[in-house]
């Protein structure tokens, strides 16, 4: 464990003096976050929207908005559209990270001398994930909880603000999100594993946003609608996903075809 | 120290290292050279377990390749062909925190203490990518060295440097021949390893030849006298060819090259046979061959097969 926290530290004081990481980092979460707030603020005057009943909303939606006027409805079906982007920042964060950190060992070399320390595949894993998974979740609850605060500010009322924070969203952002984190992760683990051009791993690690953005838009277009049941089965699919995904990218990641392959 | 027993190494349809055995001996300088493909790096690789012989035993440092691997890294240090520097950390951090992975004991003092030693520890807190490229091959062969390992593999420790860094290295090399460590270098300057190996292995997939290199010369060359004349030394030929001790006879302009049976006790003799047949000899020496010509040889002579 000590060997896994000690990469930790090294990849968190590497990467995060590497500009394109700390941008990720650092300026992904506020504009996600700026997002639902901005639309939060439009969404207040109840001019308007005062007029607007639950029925006004996509029939899918509708039957989220029990107990909550017509006005709340609104407000909590505009802001929930942006509510996803919160999934993606656990998404991003890792792939970047992640590929940056193990394909970067390979461009400058570091990587052989690395390995030649008695730390196992294992703790050379788990060190990489974790840096490249921490930050990520860290900064996706950070953002939820700047989030709720504005929301606490500009809700209608303490029932929309209720549904912005109930255990819908708690359980995709607390549960749902370190799990995409780990998926992420692994995939970045098995792309740099795999492709022989360092450029290509990280191109295609950003890839693992699609699912997210499926959804986004999905939801946006009235396809399908984020309720508790679908959440809770998007947990659960994660589980088995990334069960499989880390034994596989382990299995993957070969000493000798990480140093051997790559020229 | 270390010691290996028909070791190969197989890339899909490239076969790498064909057959490798020899020993190391505790405390020696081993030079390993070959051209560029031979599979230099491969063997060192194999050697320091991060990749896996395809067939084989080898034995470092006492623990056996393949079933105590994590023995092995423990007891080897490596400096790999780049240096392999974490560019925008310093380099106490670099040193540290590959001290801790190795888990040595005190990692400040021993840090200090190679820091100290490569003239780096001035420079301890700045970034290593501001570095130069013999400070950071410096930086390197301090890394490799913090956790003091019984066997150190260089690859190419003084590839890339300028005249000063590269002698400052090799005296490193020296002094850490004094210390008793063994040393296994993989180097194409062939003057470097005549220089500071105390055996030479030429390698070409497969083993071309082992052994010290003077006996390497003497194998290949034997033993050649240049006599310096004041004449033209094609006249003196007949004479010295007549003399049993005497191999080979090869006159250029005025130098007379003898390939000679024991010098010491033959060239009276040789010289009293010119002299007396009129020759007046300005000077004589030993023909001194390069490690080069033995490498070009015996590496040109591999590539005919």
């Amino acid at each position: 464990m000590r060997k896994v926290w000690l990469l930790m530290r090294k990849e968190w004081a590497e990467v995060f003096r590497n500009r394109l990481v700390l941008f990720t980092v650092a300026f992904l979460p506020l504009m996600l976050t700026a997002l639902p707030l901005v639309v939060l603020s439009a969404t207040r005057s109840t001019g308007d929207m005062s007029l607007m009943s639950a029925s006004d909303m996509p029939s899918g939606f509708s039957e989220m908005c029990g107990g909550l006027t017509g006005a709340e409805c609104a407000q909590y079906f505009f802001v929930s559209q942006f509510m996803l982007l919160f999934l993606i920042m656990p998404l991003v964060i890792p792939a970047t990270i992640a590929s940056y950190s193990i394909v970067g060992e390979k461009t400058t070399r570091t990587l052989e001398p690395l390995l030649a320390t008695p730390i196992t595949t294992l703790e050379l894993l788990a060190g990489k994930g974790l840096a490249a998974a921490i930050p990520a979740v860290g900064a996706t609850w950070g953002a939820f909880l700047i989030f709720a605060i504005g929301a606490a500010a500009m809700a209608i009322s303490p029932a929309v603000l209720g549904r912005l924070t109930d255990p819908l969203w708690l359980l995709a952002i607390f549960i749902v999100g370190p799990l995409l984190a780990v998926m992420a992760v692994s995939i970045a683990v098995m792309i740099s594993s795999r492709v022989n051009d360092p450029r290509v791993a990280e191109q295609l690690a950003g890839l693992v946003i699609m699912p997210v953005m499926l959804v986004f838009f999905g939801q946006i277009t009235g396809l399908l609608f984020i309720n508790a049941r679908l959440i809770v089965w998007i947990a659960v699919g994660l589980v088995v996903v990334d069960a499989g995904l880390l034994a596989f990218a382990t299995q993957l990641f070969q000493r000798e075809s990480i140093l051997t392959r790559w020229k | 120290m270390i010691r290996i027993d028909r070791l190969s190494k197989q890339f899909e349809s490239n076969l790498a290292v064909d057959q490798l055995s020899l020993e190391v001996k505790v405390g020696e300088v081993f030079g390993f050279l070959g051209p560029n493909g031979a599979g230099k790096t491969t063997t060192l690789r194999m050697l320091c377990a991060l990749i896996d012989p395809s067939a084989g035993r080898a034995w470092v440092a006492g623990h056996e390749l393949g079933r105590e691997d994590d023995q092995i890294r423990r007891q080897v240090g490596i400096l790999t062909e780049s240096p392999g520097l974490y560019d925008r950390l310093s380099a106490e951090y670099n040193l540290a925190f590959f001290a801790q992975l190795y888990e040595v004991e005190s990692v400040a003092e021993q840090v200090e203490r190679y820091l100290r030693l490569l003239g780096l520890w001035e420079r301890r807190a700045e970034a290593v990518g501001t570095f130069s490229k013999g400070m950071r091959q410096k930086l390197a062969i301090a890394r490799a060295m913090l956790h003091e390992p019984r066997v150190l593999f260089l690859d190419e420790p003084t590839s890339g440097l300028d005249p000063e860094a590269a002698h400052l290295v090799r005296e490193f090399i020296g002094e850490l021949k004094e210390e008793g460590r063994t040393i296994f270098l993989c180097t194409h300057n062939l003057d470097e390893a005549d220089r500071l190996c105390d055996r030479i292995a030429i390698f070409n997939t497969r083993l071309l030849a082992l052994d010290t290199p003077a006996a390497l010369r003497r194998e290949l060359y034997g033993r050649s006298v240049v006599f310096h004349l004041r004449q033209n030394a094609a006249d003196f030929v007949e004479i010295v060819r007549a003399l049993p001790v005497v191999h080979k006879v090869e006159p250029v302009d005025n130098k007379l090259v003898l390939q000679v049976e024991d010098p010491e006790a033959n060239n009276p003799a040789l010289v009293r046979a010119l002299v007396g047949a009129g020759a007046d000899i300005r000077f004589v020496g030993e023909l001194r061959r390069s490690l080069e010509d033995v490498y070009l040889r015996l590496v040109g002579s591999a590539h005919q097969d």
